[in-house]
């Protein structure tokens, strides 16, 4: 059994981070540079955390799959940046953003952690802004604000729709310069394969080159990953395509607790699967909800005919008709279950039969189409792009989709997982959105993770390590994770299978929406875990994968992943089958409130609604490891103890 | 629909390559292309033979991980997006289309439709960048940005470095790439110190990596899938050109503190 | 460094070169088009004005090598980047490339080639008045008497010389190609200057094509109208020079008479 220590300070809430700073040990400037640190990802937690260990003296060696650092998932972000400057003068504050986000996460997340968060994320702006991002300007040249779901005030800060790109470019530019003066050594189309510990502590990893196939050692003091989320183990998903958990599940494989993997979050407006062949689900902005209105047909039989041919009283009106009080705009997790609700009773619309209708005429009839034009211009046009279809004249169809995952590697206050030594940052960690994120929170924890709170912990670890004592990549442990890696590729390319790996993700996915997607029950997670158990083993007698392994091959790299993903997603279906209540963007259909219950009677919640229970769940799940992938993983607890703040039920009416 | 591929294949950066044509299977509209090629792909796949390699990630525009050339225009027929956001209803039925990987020295062909583009991080590391170490910066609101300042430096910014500029450019001038990177930074109060040392230590480095010079043809602007204007281009030749009439900074001699 | 290393070697000094010394010779062209133009006047304006030149030689060899510098500079540093354009795509397109680019703006080499190959002719013809090249004979036979100083005629070395016709079609196809080469090159040079926003483009651009469009047919139709022998063919007639003959005797009355016709 692993011990899952959160490590967090004592004293008050509010002052925990400063005395943890102060009581953190520090290391002097001629003792730094002999650590080297392996930072493995470069998206915003990634580059940010590399550039300023770099700039502290560390000797910093970072990885990236893509080609370039530049290329993380981060780059896609479109909505903004959280913080707490108060600029609007409109009541913000750090404990104000801190509420919110733990009331976001419906309670689910640890205080300190996410104090922390909203204390730093001052900083974040000070230091993107420093750095030439350009953010959003009033006309006097100061930043400006957006509100964003959530939340009562402004302090989302944005960069275009692009904020997340920009935030990105702005770590890049860091780590480019200390690229540029020595302090960090970065390797491109570097793919890390496994974690090597060397007496209980992460000392290194094993890379594939990506062009060349060359598997190499790297040692280091500590192994920070920066390596995002998992959201394409449902393989349609807002992620990119090559997004995916192997750098995490590896670690898993040598010990690291997995936290929480059942936490997904899906999008409600995202532009619907159109047909079998789709690789990827796009996003569309959730403010086009403020003036479109969501509906399927009433009968089944309509589902076929053109939208405009359903009569307005064959119209269901769903949103509407369910959350009378919210109607279009229900929270986002509401309103992606009541899509999947009436497109499961057969009423959804569009090809597949996944797909409700956003309706714009009304709007259109209200303000004109050039006023809604202004507004959503752009939504429109990239809708058009993609669908082919004018939205002005014939409403949108929209349907759910995974876009982000809160669970992640489990780590300690210092961002430590239980295999010290080994850091996790970023998405790739479980820790501060507990159950569910809220808006413009993801970029925020990337940065505060990177540029803030690991350059001050890590010595605190390093402190106890002797330094330029590091293992040296001859010794046995290195020796043995490498073998790993080379066994298992060949085991890849020498499988005589008739099925691609692109294949089983497809499969993969499907029994993950269907089993651990937007609402589960005990009995279809029971049936998933048989299912995707099942698809475990076909993949390794059936799966075949071409090319060479001393060469550019894309069909290994992703066959590996895979690999990766089908564990990963059995996984998820045993957290979502444990985890017997409802919170957040994990929704049991077993656990929810009923129009009986007092909280429903008070006007708190609506029927239908999350259900949490506190007296039971309210603890980090982390997952270990048990030796083999057949063999069910032990479930390890780390209490949610909180001081400041009372759990309550998370009402947004 | 289907169409007819003629596809550039080549084993890696050492062997030559060729043309090879492949028929895809029944196609639907609504396909992206690269989902085209993923279809293209499984069935190659299935029949044994090597799936054909291309560079994609996001595929929503905005990673620059995607590259081809569709029938001689890099990304593809339409402007202002990138080949992941062409979809296949832009094509006929039966119609055949030419792909070619970004072709440039400075862009070294890595396999099939795969080149290598880490050019353009080297030209980064030259100068893409304002110096300041985390923890150093001042309130975010201490240094107004005008509003217009602010705009044309996110107009630059947008790129995404997807290297469509140098695969249109009959000269494979990385010009566009590195005038938004240099006129991002100059446009910005905060770039102003570094904003003459930064424009030339990237284009020189630009010239070290082997691309070709700027004929202003405007078939980078014309490709860009951020339309991002030859303005900059100006802007980086003001900026290089005080570089040049100023000439190296003074060097310091001795120093330290005592 | 120093500061002429600096701008050879880098890619965007060679541009400033050849945007300057571009430059230079477009404000030439323009000066050596309102001489030319004279030839609409009577002979004597266009001959007195060669006259004056040449009784200015620090000025004339001045802007000769001036010019001769210009040119050379353009024509090396067209060179080199080319050169440098050419290694920077080993490889090829097997489809047609440059998507959005003008004509003008892809065929500046071959443009200058021909139009670097017309000025060596040019300088032949006119300059150093070489007899093989103008299909008539030796040129330098052509004087006249202007104020009592026996002068070039090169009023009818001019109409003599144009009214060939091949010389005339290569000195059109010569402007034609000048127009493309300047259609795109003056608004170019803006730009590799870095004279450029989003305000002054399409001025530069407007100016660029009127100022081309201008030398074009200021240019041509000095060919054409001669060609056609709408100017001075009647003066050639009248003077029956022997350009074979070994010592040309202009009629001093004829002279005279056209001295007054001019007053």
């Amino acid at each position: 059994m692993a011990t899952l220590n959160s490590n967090i300070p004592s004293g008050p809430l509010a002052e925990k981070w400063e005395h943890h700073k102060f009581y953190t040990k520090l290391i002097n400037p001629a003792n730094k540079r002999k650590y080297k640190i392996i930072v493995v990802g470069a998206g915003l937690a990634g580059a940010s955390a590399s550039a300023t260990l770099a700039e502290l003296g560390y000797e910093v060696h970072n990885f990236v799959f893509h080609d370039s650092p530049r290329r993380a998932h981060s780059v896609a972000a479109q909505g903004g940046i959280n913080a707490a400057k108060n600029y609007q003068n409109d009541g913000d504050s750090v404990h104000r953003l801190f509420y919110d986000t733990i009331k976001g996460g419906d309670f689910r997340a640890r205080e300190a952690n996410v104090h922390r968060l909203a204390e730093v994320s001052v900083n974040i702006i000070d230091q993107c802004a420093a750095q030439g991002v350009p953010f959003a300007r009033e006309y006097g040249g100061v930043l400006d604000n957006l509100s964003f779901g959530g939340a009562q005030v402004s302090r989302t800060f944005y960069a275009r729709g692009q904020t997340g790109q920009q935030l990105l470019l702005g770590a890049y530019s860091a780590l480019n310069r200390n690229i540029a003066n020595g302090g960090v050594k970065s390797y491109t189309h570097a793919e890390m394969l496994d974690l090597v510990v060397v007496d209980g502590h992460a000392k290194g990893i094993i890379v594939r080159n990506l062009q060349t196939g060359e598997i190499t050692r790297h040692n280091g003091d500590a192994v920070v990953l920066a390596t995002g989320g998992y959201g394409n183990v449902y393989n349609l998903s807002t992620y990119a395509r090559g997004a995916n958990v192997t750098a995490g599940w590896r670690a898993y494989k040598r010990g690291a607790c997995f936290g929480n993997p059942c936490y997904t979050q899906i999008h409600p407006t995202c532009i619907p699967v159109s047909g079998d062949y789709q690789s990827k689900l796009t996003l569309m902005s959730e403010s086009l909800r403020n003036d479109g209105r969501v509906w399927v047909p009433k009968r089944k039989e309509d589902c076929g005919k053109k939208p405009a041919d359903i009569a307005e009283g064959d119209r269901d009106y769903y949103l509407e008709r369910m959350y009378s009080a919210f109607g279009n705009l229900a929270p986002r997790d509401i309103a992606s279950r009541a899509a999947k609700t009436v497109c499961d009773e057969g009423r959804g619309v569009g090809e597949t039969g996944l797909g409700v209708y956003l309706d714009f005429s009304a709007a259109i009839q209200r303000l004109g189409e050039s006023k809604v034009r202004e507004r959503y211009g752009n939504l429109f046009a990239m809708y058009q792009e993609i669908t082919n279809e004018n939205a002005y004249q014939t409403p949108m169809r929209i349907y759910p989709a995974v876009h982000y995952t809160m669970g992640g590697l489990w780590v300690d206050y210092n961002l430590m997982s239980n295999v010290p030594g080994l850091f996790v940052l970023g998405e790739a960690n479980f820790s501060d959105h507990g159950a569910n994120r809220l808006g413009a929170s993801a970029l925020m924890q990337g940065l505060s993770d990177g540029y803030f709170v690991l350059p001050a912990t890590i010595s605190g670890y390093l402190a106890g390590q002797n330094p330029g004592k590091r293992p040296t990549t001859d010794t046995g442990s290195f020796k043995e994770a490498e073998e790993n890696v080379q066994t298992l590729t060949k085991r890849m390319l020498g499988n005589k299978g008739k099925r691609t790996p692109n294949s089983f993700h497809k499969e993969l996915g499907k029994l993950m929406w269907e089993h651990c997607g937007m609402a589960r029950n005990e009995a279809s997670l029971q049936k998933g875990i048989k299912a995707i158990g099942a698809l475990r083993e076909e993949y390794w007698n059936n799966v075949s994968v071409l090319g060479e392994s001393n060469d550019w091959n894309q069909s290994l790299e992703r066959a590996g992943r895979i690999a990766d993903f089908i564990e990963l997603g059995e996984l998820m279906c045993r957290d979502a089958l444990m985890r017997e209540e409802s919170c957040g963007g994990h929704f049991r259909e077993e656990y929810q409130y009923t129009p009986d219950d007092p909280e429903t009677k008070q006007g708190l919640v609506n029927p239908g609604d999350v259900k949490r229970r506190d007296d039971q769940f309210a603890f980090v799940a982390g997952w270990e490891y048990a030796g083999a992938a057949d063999k069910a993983p032990i479930l390890n607890k780390e209490p949610l103890v909180y001081e400041e703040v009372k759990m309550s039920t998370r009402s947004y009416k | 629909m289907k169409v007819t591929l003629k596809v550039w294949r080549q084993k890696n950066r050492n062997s030559s390559g060729s043309f090879k044509t492949y028929e895809s299977p029944e196609l639907n509209g609504n396909m992206s292309f690269l989902e085209m090629l993923d279809v293209v792909n499984e069935q190659l796949a299935t029949r044994g033979e090597e799936p054909i390699a291309f560079d994609h990630d996001c595929r929503e525009g905005i990673c620059g991980t995607c590259s081809l050339v569709i029938d001689g225009k890099p990304h593809g027929p339409h402007k202002g997006i990138a080949t992941c956001q062409t979809y296949m209803r832009s094509f006929k039925d039966g119609d055949e289309i030419v792909v070619e990987p970004f072709r440039a020295k400075a862009f070294p062909l890595i396999k099939d439709l795969v080149c290598d583009r880490k050019s353009f991080d080297r030209i980064q590391h030259a100068g893409g960048f304002i110096t300041v170490r985390t923890g150093a910066a001042p309130d975010a609101n201490s240094i107004p940005v005008p509003k217009p300042d602010a705009d044309l430096a996110m107009d630059a910014a947008q790129c995404i470095g997807c290297g469509a500029c140098v695969a249109a450019c009959k000269n494979a001038s990385a010009m566009l790439f590195v005038a938004a990177k240099i006129s991002h930074l100059g446009l910005m109060p905060q770039g102003q110190p570094e904003r003459y040392k930064r424009a030339k230590a990237m284009v020189d480095q630009m010239d070290e990596e082997g691309f070709g010079a700027c004929t202003v043809t405007g078939s980078c602007e014309a490709v860009c899938p951020k339309e991002i204007s030859l303005d900059f281009i100006a802007r980086m030749n003001r900026d290089y050109g005080v570089a040049l009439l100023r000439g190296d900074p003074k060097t310091i001699k001795g120093g330290g503190a005592g | 460094m120093n500061i002429v290393d600096r701008i050879w070697n880098s890619s965007l000094g060679k541009k400033y070169l050849m945007a300057l010394t571009g430059g230079a010779l477009f404000v030439f062209l323009i000066g050596h088009l309102v001489g030319n133009l004279q030839v609409f006047g009577p002979p004597e304006l266009i001959n007195g004005y060669a006259h004056f030149l040449k009784s200015k030689p620090l000025l004339l060899w001045g802007a000769r090598l001036g010019l001769l510098a210009c040119v050379a500079l353009h024509i090396a540093s067209a060179v080199t980047l080319a050169q440098l354009n050419a290694a920077a795509r080993p490889q090829p397109y097997a489809t047609p490339g440059a998507y959005g680019a003008s004509k003008a703006s892809q065929y500046m080499l071959p443009t200058g080639i021909v139009i670097a190959s017309f000025i060596v002719y040019h300088l032949a013809h006119f300059t150093a008045l070489l007899p093989g090249v103008n299909g008539v004979g030796d040129f330098s036979k052509l004087t006249t008497t202007l104020h009592g100083e026996t002068v070039p005629d090169v009023y009818a070395m001019m109409v003599l010389g144009l009214q060939v016709k091949w010389v005339c079609a290569f000195y059109l196809v010569a402007q034609a190609l000048l127009f493309m080469h300047l259609s795109h090159g003056l608004a170019a040079m803006f730009q590799s200057l870095g004279f450029r926003d989003h305000v002054w483009w399409p001025r530069i651009e407007c100016f660029a094509k009127a100022a081309s469009i201008a030398l074009l047919i200021g240019y041509s139709i000095i060919p054409v109208a001669i060609c056609l022998k709408l100017v001075g063919s009647d003066y050639v007639e009248r003077k029956k020079y022997d350009l074979k003959a070994a010592n040309p005797q202009p009629a001093p009355a004829f002279v005279a008479a056209q001295g007054k016709e001019a007053k």
